[in-house]
């Protein structure tokens, strides 16, 4: 029985695409969203209050690694395409900027340039090997390209190496430079901030129904006659980029870019964050970025052990709570808004 | 480039090859019947090395650390399973790879408390710590040992696979799950038996690897993610598969480590060869797995249905 338009796809998280202007409405999930982010532009504010200056070096590596989890969660959550390699994209942005760093060359906007530059060709390139496949064959091989990168950065041995690299002065943007915590802190944010933005639009825009048409049923969107490996590359080059920016403040937070940046466990961290959120949610994985990273640095502070500690977390995460923390609420506000909405 | 090194690193290639397929047979057959993507894998092959380490300390016995060691690692996979694992096997890839990523993370850490942060090392056997002859040239009789094990599992293997009742099942399992379950065979018995088999395997090759590598916390994961490039360039579910992918790696590896710098050299400048030949060379099996999928997207020596 094949009707010609679709029936009532489950779509998990989002309201429905053919409600065109939805009411707005202030609903638990959009609060909390508001509150969080609003939270975490005022952290600088708060630490200084308090005067506690480390919290700003903590929440700045929240934030960035926020930014990375959202960028994974494109293609993660709203393409199916799990991609376990995603911290070789950190690691591209911190080595372009340390390599550049280590030449002399300073400039916030030459080292960003180079780090996308660089960034784009290697996702367009394995992008192209590793889209062939799908699946289980897709993780592994995600897995195995990130790992290839990982021991060709231990061998650069004119760059550190094992050892890392080590960046004497962080990034000069003209206008303004990297110098000062806060500043690096602020920009961070206000990319975080412009990446939701720019993705809320992206997943409503037509490239993005396509994508979660892909997600949903990839036959059926290539029988329709969209090109469906030019729509996935694309996601899964502008989420390496992301993950390419995140990777070049990261290397500007600690002055230091090493091969354990694109070690396979920061690949797997940065899934945990995209699920502990709620996949296929804008702000998802910075609720869980935020969780993820306080939680350890709690844990840390009780035990060196904190991995014995973590590592069955995950397991009984995966096994119950299969929406993440804030995609739970979008899942509840979604539901009350069906029921309470006509004909629904 | 003497025939002697040449045929040293021919075998070189072969053990790591065969220490591969020890694990990626396990790690195939549980994605072959499952559908289940098993990363702690790895983490059963460190616990296995540990367990033979620790025996070997206490009694001096190779043997018995054999003895004891794979037993315990097989107890220790049936029971992994069955807390936690077995709840996953209907779950998509994602949570799976996940909830194995938390296993991992929990037993190098609990390898961290028990054993402490330092290696533990392991003798060969006193019977094989000579080396042996052949066609004048002298090699550890241990590394020969453990080719001769290889060879042989992978041999024992395709006889229970393709020669006994057990073996049609699990062909059956990894194709027509829910007939088999229809006429009878109790398939969650099946499947815990196919896990326990990979987690002796792998308890196996932590065994023969004890003497060689330095046993520690972590141990797993380098040779998990060479394993992955095994089953992915050999075909994910078939044991074929995994027995060629293993052999290819491992050899083009070992090759690629021992005569590529040298081979540079050749064509580049010395400073330069000297930079980018071990790059290259860490590089190349991936480059191999990529050229493979780009040809064939199954795999080598995919599963033949039908």
């Amino acid at each position: 029985m094949n009707s010609p338009t679709p029936g009532p796809q489950p779509v998990p998280h989002e309201a429905p695409p053919h409600s065109q202007r939805p009411v707005w409405r202030v609903t638990p999930s959009r609060l909390v969203a508001g509150l969080l982010l609003a939270a975490l532009a005022l952290v600088p504010v708060i630490a200084a209050a308090i005067g506690e200056p480390f919290y700003v070096t903590l929440f700045t590596r929240v934030v960035i690694f926020a930014l990375a989890a959202v960028g994974l969660n494109l293609i993660l959550g709203y393409g199916a395409l799990v991609s376990f390699g995603h911290a070789m994209y950190i690691g591209i942005g911190a080595y372009a900027v340390g390599i550049l760093a280590h030449h002399g060359v300073s400039n916030g906007w030459t080292q960003l340039a180079a780090a996308l530059a660089v960034g784009a060709a290697v996702a367009v390139i394995i992008g192209l090997v590793c889209l062939r496949t799908s699946g289980m064959a897709f993780i592994m091989i995600t897995l195995a390209f990130a790992q290839m990168f990982y021991f060709l950065c231990i061998s650069l041995k004119q760059y550190g190496g094992d050892d890392g690299l080590t960046i004497n002065a962080r990034s000069d943007f003209g206008l303004f430079s990297l110098t000062s915590n806060t500043v690096l802190y602020y920009f961070a944010f206000i990319l975080l901030i412009a990446c939701l933005v720019v993705f809320q639009q992206l997943v409503h825009s037509r490239f993005g129904m396509v994508l979660r048409g892909c997600r949903s049923n990839e036959r059926r969107m290539a029988a329709l006659g969209f090109p469906t490996l030019r729509y996935k590359l694309t996601a899964y080059v502008i989420s390496a980029l992301v993950c390419v920016v995140a990777g070049a403040l990261l290397a500007n937070l600690a002055k230091f870019a090493a091969p354990s940046y694109m070690a396979w466990q920061a690949s797997g961290d940065l899934i945990v964050m995209v699920v502990l959120g709620g996949m296929g949610t804008i702000v998802g994985p910075v609720a869980g970025a935020v969780a993820l990273l306080i939680f350890e640095e709690i844990l840390a502070g009780w035990t060196t052990h904190w991995m014995i500690v973590l590592g069955p977390m995950i397991v009984l995460i995966v096994l119950t709570a299969k929406k993440g923390l804030y995609g739970y609420l979008v899942d509840r506000d979604a539901r009350r808004m069906a029921s309470g909405g006509p004909g629904a | 480039m003497t025939v002697g090194l040449f045929l040293t690193q021919v075998l070189n290639g072969l053990q790591l090859g065969v220490l591969l397929f020890l694990l990626a047979a396990g790690l195939t057959l549980v994605f072959g019947i499952m559908n289940f993507v098993n990363l702690a894998h790895g983490s059963l092959y460190m616990m296995g090395a540990y367990f033979a380490a620790t025996v070997f300390d206490r009694t001096g016995s190779f043997v018995l650390a054999g003895l004891i060691g794979i037993p315990a690692t097989l107890l220790l996979g049936v029971i992994v399973e069955r807390v936690a694992l077995m709840r996953l096997y209907n779950r998509d890839h994602l949570d799976q790879v996940l909830a194995t990523f938390g296993l991992i993370l929990f037993f190098n850490e609990l390898v961290r408390i028990i054993w402490g942060p330092a290696s533990v090392y392991m003798n060969a056997p006193a019977a094989l710590s000579g080396t042996v002859e052949l066609f004048g040239l002298r090699y550890p009789s241990y590394r020969f040992a453990i080719i001769g094990v290889g060879l042989a599992v992978g041999l024992a293997l395709y006889f229970l696979i393709h020669r006994t009742r057990i073996g049609m099942l699990i062909r059956a399992g990894a194709t027509h799950p829910e007939i088999v379950s229809a006429l009878g065979v109790n398939v969650r018995r099946l499947n815990t038996l196919v896990f326990g088999l990979g987690a002796a395997l792998a308890g196996l090759a932590g065994l023969m690897a004890g003497p060689i590598v330095s046993v520690q916390s972590g141990m797993g994961e380098p040779i998990l993610i060479l394993t992955l490039v095994v089953i992915v360039t050999g075909g994910i579910g078939s044991i074929r598969g995994a027995f060629y992918g293993a052999l290819i790696v491992g050899v083009v590896d070992t090759f690629g480590r021992a005569f590529l710098p040298t081979l540079l050299r050749e064509f580049l400048e010395r400073s330069l060869a000297q930079a980018a030949g071990p790059a290259i060379a860490s590089m190349l099996i991936y480059v191999l797995m990529a050229v493979v999928l780009a040809i064939r997207p199954q795999g080598l020596f995919p599963v033949r249905h039908g």
